[in-house]
């Protein structure tokens, strides 16, 4: 089962509109509310009148930031930390006063119905006090007056760093030193469903049903925004139309939550415009880089060093783990004895960064791929031959994270599949010297990415099996479909150890923290990987129970017996069936024990994935715009558990990679920190037709640390395109680019300033 | 929910005047691709709306024995793309049309609504004002005919007065007859987008001789409203299809448009593409009517 292309288990429902979302369980009677945000970009609310809006026909209840409850809380999906000093940011409240970036979130509006709430929301009078708006990190680490959070004096949220080696030294010693700097942007996960809850209050418990990543986590941070004992509080989370990490964060939760509590337990809905969710949910950060290198004669790297710099926004959310996790990056991979690496995350007066897809790798390996691009032009050398020289074959580990470690590494494989796809050397030949203002290039990136969040942070996972009266079984999880197409993988996994078909296992899909097995959720590529460990653990103990029961009703087989697709055989003759089995289990009236296996399982591992994008472009210089000929992504993500579901997640990846390299950017006003195109028009998500042909590989290599040979595969797709394809402009034109997007106007601009135009 | 406070739905226009009359306040809207957008947004929160829909005598295109071509102002885009009459006689307005958002907004929005919206960006308008269109007016009495030239009175503005109807949108035979046209737009993607800058050539050209006769050069998004190039069309007429032609409607079509400078895209940006587009879709209609033999 494992290893096939099997249908995605809740393919039929969604195609024709059966599966149901948050939207289509929304109850009879439910009230909806509206979110008051401010109109300025920094700044305190002098005073608030909502009598007016209270008085209109309809309105149920308005309250504000002077009604809930003083504490701050923390956001972020992580799994909570016992250990106080690893414990998440808390700083934010459900509403506020202290206005921290444009559309911070004042007050809110519960009324009988939308038109009512969009109405009582235009009649509510606020007054500010403003302070001085600061969009830029590098500037606002100098500190402002009032600082944008009181504990952190020069808004720097963190900084960390590290040292290998001697960088000085090594610079020193080399023959060939190169700086650049680097900038990526702004960018939102455009998930196709805004996120939306409703909750309602049922036997003094609150319950939230949510379009959320991350079910047991809200549940959580939900009562620590409310201050109630976290068992008051049930999450459910019905199918959902994507997160991308946007919902791996607690985003209006705990607002809907407190909400419910204000109008005695009445359902109440939230359904947060697509405005909104650019502006008042999460986005990519972005980070500035400056990067320095030394090679000698060779091109062998002797010694690396990175400053980050990144823009966290207004609360701390994931923080400065987006940043760390890049300069983790930058010391993988590449042989380099010395290596520094220094980031900051700062608090600015913009939209909060947070998780999204890849967790700051995207960032880190744009800067580090067009650096590597960008080395080899200092040397005149092959960029391909000189990532080759500097890449390291087989095994290697982190140099402080113990345990991750490449334990297998598919990246030669990657790159001559991807080489030989592009006709990279005859392309590279063929397009050295253009004239013209239509020019081609083929350019490429590689990347690695590590599978899951331990040592940094805890994996837990948990499973469990019921068999059912025909011999069929359900599979129950706490860990989250998402779109990404987990359910049918967890299902495939479980028929695998189970030797059942895959039509015998009917997963729930539908998490109730209630009911379902504790698991952290769906990021960080690990569900395969700590879930699926779960699931396998979880399955053979089933196994062996089905086994054990079986031998009660055979008193006299002692031939070894095994299971195998709805039967128990005695080396290798049947004996009797599963259903038999399960029947007896159920109404045996001398030792019925219905079967269950439960399983909850601490993962301590962590391996590497790797892989790389070619690409292959044509750049129409006079209109600076560049078309996409050729593009493929190989990836080393161990053994696939689904060929074609893993094909369509590196599609998708590599949509969002294009997006990211080429038009999509969130951009704010200067003066407010207001998003000016916080739209679908107005921010260029790639639509079909801006897609080209896209290609998927992969080199399948069995990694002893996954549960099935598997690894990370999730969120790497996103991470190579942007880099391949700015060094394919590179190649194109000569013209080196170092931020992304490459919109048309950066193109012309960079193009009149080469000479070009 | 959008915040609509009355619907009315009119079956003729005769009935939509009537209703227009009776609610000066209400809304004109066919297939609501802006008008929607616009009460999502809050702009028109609470307005009420006077659906003309359903008013059969403003659909559908018709070449008269005149040769003029009435294309009803409740034509959808797509109709428009796919119509006999505009394919054989005015392709480049089909093709113009074809570029606007994606399938489903085509399907729904009317040529009518994206003239009377009064958006410097729409689609549409940049290729009738190189056609010379005239617009139908209705008022329920004798109505008027405006060319489109003078419609435009500002951002978002169009002469449009209280209970009066846009119709039809007239290209008179004279205006297309021997003439080729190419519409460019520049948008930063696509599809679902609008456009950066767009520009309509049309052009007469005579083949044998390679001499330009004649060419109308509006653009889009290049000014307040809609704009004709007509001192770069001055420049060019009468001169040779060729490379010189070419550079000289990059160069002057640069000197003439005044595009503003925006976070969407900076002036010096839109000049650099102005230029460009204007020239390869002049370069275009040479080749359509077979008189570029560079």
């Amino acid at each position: 089962m494992v290893g096939k292309s099997v249908p995605r288990v809740d393919a039929y429902d969604k195609v024709t509109g059966r599966a149901k979302f948050t939207d289509d369980l929304i109850l009879d009677k439910c009230l909806v509310a509206k979110i008051y945000h401010a109109k300025i970009g920094n700044g305190i609310v002098r005073s608030i009148d909502t009598s007016e809006a209270e008085a209109l026909e309809g309105v149920v209840k308005v309250v504000t930031f002077k009604d809930v409850p003083d504490h701050c809380y923390p956001t972020p999906g992580h799994p909570w930390s016992v250990e106080l000093a690893h414990q998440d940011i808390a700083d934010r409240n459900i509403l506020t006063g202290r206005v921290r970036y444009y559309g911070d979130d004042i007050a809110a509006v519960v009324a009988e119905d939308e038109v009512t709430a969009s109405r009582a929301l235009k009649l509510i009078k606020v007054e500010y006090e403003e302070y001085p708006v600061e969009i830029h990190p590098r500037k606002s680490m100098y500190g402002s007056r009032p600082p944008i959070h009181l504990d952190k004096k020069d808004n720097v949220l963190a900084r960390s760093n590290y040292f290998i080696g001697n960088v000085e030294e090594g610079l020193k010693q080399s023959e060939t030193v190169v700086k650049r700097s680097y900038k990526t942007p702004i960018v939102q996960h455009c998930h196709i469903e805004n996120p939306i809850s409703y909750a309602y209050m049922e036997k003094g418990r609150i319950v939230i049903v949510t379009s959320t990543q991350i079910p047991h986590i809200v549940r959580r941070v939900v009562g620590q925004a409310l201050g109630i004992p976290w068992g008051k509080v049930r999450v459910i989370k019905p199918y959902i139309g994507g997160g991308f990490g946007n919902k791996q964060d607690v985003l209006y939760e705990p607002l809907n939550a407190f909400l419910t509590t204000q109008v005695g337990g009445r359902p109440v809905k939230l359904d947060v415009s697509r405005e909104e969710t650019f502006c008042n949910t999460r986005t990519r950060h972005s980070i500035e880089y400056d990067l320095a290198a030394g090679v000698d004669k060779e091109g062998h790297l002797l010694a690396k060093d990175m400053m980050a710099y990144s823009n966290q926004g207004a609360y701390a959310s994931h923080g400065h783990a987006i940043a760390a996790n890049g300069l983790t990056a930058w010391r993988l991979q590449y042989a380099c004895p010395n290596i520094r690496g220094e980031a900051y995350t700062i608090y600015t007066n913009t939209p909060v960064g947070g998780a999204m897809r890849a967790y700051g790798i995207p960032q880190a390996s744009f800067a580090i791929e067009c650096f590597m691009d960008d080395i080899a032009g200092e040397i005149h050398m092959d960029p391909l031959e000189f990532r080759r020289r500097n890449l390291i074959r087989g095994y290697y580990e982190d140099a402080y994270l113990k345990p991750i470690a490449a334990n297998t590494n598919g990246i030669f494989e990657c790159l001559k599949k991807g080489a030989d796809y592009i006709h990279w050397e005859e392309k590279r030949r063929e397009y050295s010297d253009q004239t013209g203002y239509v020019r081609r290039g083929v350019g490429m990136s590689l990347f690695c990415y590590k599978t899951g969040v331990w040592p940094i942070s805890l994996e837990i996972a948990g499973a469990r099996l019921v068999l059912n009266q025909d011999g069929s079984m359900q599979l129950q999880l706490g860990a989250t479909e998402i779109g990404q197409g987990a359910d049918t993988v967890f299902s495939q996994m479980a028929a695998e150890t189970l030797h059942m078909d895959v039509e015998d296992i009917h997963i729930q899909s539908f998490q109730d923290t209630d009911v379902t097995p504790f698991d952290t959720g769906a990021y960080a590529s690990r569900q395969s990987f700590v879930t699926g460990t779960a699931v396998r653990q979880c399955a053979e103990l089933m196994y062996q129970k089905i086994l054990d029961y079986a031998k009660t009703l055979l008193p006299n087989e002692t031939r070894q017996l095994s299971l195998d697709h709805g039967y128990i055989y005695a080396q290798g003759e049947p004996v009797i069936s599963l259903e038999e089995v399960a029947q007896e289990s159920y109404y045996s009236l001398t030792n019925s024990s219905a079967i269950t296996a439960e399983i909850s399982t601490q993962v301590k591992k962590n391996t590497i994935a790797t892989g790389c994008c070619f690409a292959e472009v044509e750049v129409d210089i006079k209109l600076g715009k560049i078309k996409i000929l050729n593009i493929i992504n190989v990836h080393d993500s161990g053994k696939l558990i689904n060929p074609q579901l893993a094909e369509m997640q590196v599609h998708g990846g590599m949509s969002m990679g294009m997006g990211y390299g080429l038009s999509e950017q969130l951009l704010l006003d200067e003066k407010t920190g207001r998003p000016l195109n916080g739209t679908l028009l107005d921010y260029k998500l790639m639509t079909a037709l801006d897609t080209p042909d896209l290609k998927a590989d992969f080199v399948e290599l069995d990694d002893p640390m996954g549960p099935y040979g598997n690894k990370a595969l999730g969120e790497p797709p996103a991470i190579p395109c942007a880099p391949a394809i700015r060094n394919a402009v590179l190649h194109a034109t000569g013209v080196a680019f170092h931020e992304i997007p490459l919109t048309p106007q950066r193109l012309i601009e960079g193009f009149v300033k080469a000479g070009l135009l | 929910m959008y915040d609509i406070e009355n619907y009315y739905n009119a079956s003729t226009i005769a009935e939509a005047v009537e209703l227009l009359k009776e609610h000066p306040d209400a809304r004109i809207i066919s297939g609501g691709s802006d008008v929607l957008i616009k009460i999502r947004e809050g702009k028109f929160a609470g307005t009420s709306l006077v659906s003309i829909r359903d008013i059969k005598e403003i659909k559908g295109v018709e070449r008269m024995e005149s040769g003029d071509i009435y294309i009803g102002a409740g034509t959808v885009f797509s109709h428009i793309t796919k119509d006999p009459v505009i394919r054989k006689w005015i392709p480049v307005l089909g093709e113009a049309v074809d570029q606007v958002g994606g399938p489903q907004v085509r399907n729904i929005g009317t040529i009518g609504g994206n003239i009377c919206n009064g958006a410097v960006s729409a689609d549409s308008v940049p290729t009738l004002f190189s056609l010379n269109a005239l617009l139908r007016l209705s008022d329920g009495k004798g109505g008027r005919t405006v060319p489109i030239s003078r419609f435009y009175l500002g951002p978002g503005k169009v002469d449009l007065g209280p209970g009066e109807i846009l119709t039809h949108v007239v290209i008179p035979e004279r205006e297309y007859t021997g003439y080729h046209g190419h519409y460019i737009k520049y948008s930063m993607r696509n599809a679902m987008d609008i456009a950066t800058l767009s520009c309509s050539v049309v052009s007469r050209i005579d083949a044998e001789k390679g001499i330009l006769e004649d060419i109308r050069i509006t653009f889009g998004v290049a000014a307040p409203v809609p704009y004709r190039c007509i001192k770069t069309e001055t420049a060019l007429k009468g001169m040779t299809v060729g490379e010189e032609l070419y550079d000289a409607i990059e160069k002057l079509v640069r000197e003439e448009i005044n595009p503003r400078d925006s976070w969407r895209a900076s002036r010096e940006f839109r000049l650099q593409i102005g230029g460009e587009i204007a020239r390869r879709a002049l370069i275009r209609t040479a080749e359509l009517a077979g008189g570029d033999r560079s």
